[in-house]
């Protein structure tokens, strides 16, 4: 599919969830279930993009001192964990996977 | 000045910590999507048509993983899901609202948005013009949205191709997901979902990622069980 394809039907599907209940005001009402479950999305999808990004760096399983993206990856957790901060997470991992492609 | 502007004007004053918050995000969401492989007419346009942060920063990666489009379709539409949350949210308080009131103020819903508009409604309440503070949150929203996105594509399109940056995209995933780990079901949500997505890597069209999210979800959803006392919503995330 197309880019353009792919940008068309994520907007009108991202604009049909935000008009969804304000234009069914009344006559419809979230499951209780499903309010729970959306708390876990962002973890799950964010999760299931960065650990293949981190531990298949070619496409295989390496959990070798030589992948340096994984352990530029856990740097960037531990700067995430204490700084909360996006900026300071980015530059750390980009810095750290520089620094360990350089000595490694 | 009319009530009309200055219930305007009060949505962008409460808009406007927000709108800090958000620049950062739209400068690197512009960078990345060049570095990712979009042309520079998608990468601009995608912040009016998608308009939602998350959705197309994960948009950018995917298509750089060369992610069959039905894949990422599906993938923004689980991602914007809580959007219907905001939509229930605030339903009630643009009932009375003509249709292409409701349309356009339903098209300037992002996570900051609905933070800065509902604190408003459960405060004063509806008032006459109150659609005008919404109007006025969403508004400016949008427009630093459009604006830093431009500068990012244009600082992006400056960064020397020899720059990889194909690893700052999951580095800002990293920074994005850390800070929503604050209990054991998100934590499991998120492991449960990482391993899977290894596991099921090498299922053709990519739908080991979809898969991997429905299990991280599923696995905290269950996990949170009847427990946990029902927190209050608090909109996380970027737009």
């Amino acid at each position: 599919m197309n880019i353009w394809l792919v940008m068309l039907f994520g907007g009108l599907i991202t604009f049909g969830m935000r008009f969804s209940l304000i234009y069914l005001f009344g006559s419809f009402e979230i499951p209780e279930t499903i309010r729970k479950a959306l708390h876990y999305v962002p973890p799950a999808v964010l999760s299931a993009i960065i650990f293949p990004e981190l531990f298949l760096p070619n496409g295989t399983l390496d959990l070798s001192l030589e992948n340096t993206r994984l352990l530029a990856g856990l740097v960037a957790i531990l700067v995430a964990w204490f700084s909360k901060n996006t900026l300071i997470t980015i530059l750390a991992g980009t810095l750290a996977l520089f620094l360990l492609k350089l000595f490694l | 000045m009319s009530e009309q502007f200055k219930n305007f004007c009060a949505g962008i004053r409460a808009e406007f910590p927000l709108l800090v918050g958000v620049f950062p995000f739209g400068l690197i969401y512009g960078a990345l999507a060049l570095n990712a492989g979009l042309s520079t007419a998608a990468a601009q346009l995608m912040s009016s048509i998608v308009f939602a942060g998350s959705s197309q920063f994960i948009t950018a990666q995917l298509v750089h993983e060369s992610t069959p489009g039905f894949i990422i379709v599906l993938t923004i539409a689980v991602v914007n899901l809580r959007h219907m949350l905001y939509s229930a949210s605030l339903a009630p308080y643009i009932s009375s609202l003509p249709m292409r009131w409701k349309a356009l103020l339903s098209y300037l819903l992002t996570d900051e948005a609905y933070a800065a508009t509902v604190i408003h409604y459960e405060n004063e309440g509806v008032t006459p013009f109150s659609h005008w503070f919404f109007l006025g949150a969403g508004f400016s929203l949008w427009f630093i949205w459009q604006i830093s996105t431009a500068l990012g594509i244009f600082l992006g399109a400056a960064i020397p191709e020899s720059w990889s940056l194909d690893f700052a995209l999951p580095l800002t995933f990293i920074a994005m997901v850390v800070p929503v780990l604050k209990n054991e079901p998100a934590i499991a949500a998120a492991l449960s979902a990482g391993v899977v997505a290894l596991v099921a890597f090498s299922l053709p069209y990519r739908i080991g990622l979809i898969l991997a999210a429905l299990v991280g979800i599923a696995v905290g959803t269950v996990l949170e069980g009847r427990k946990s006392p029902k927190e209050k919503m608090r909109p996380k995330g970027i737009l």
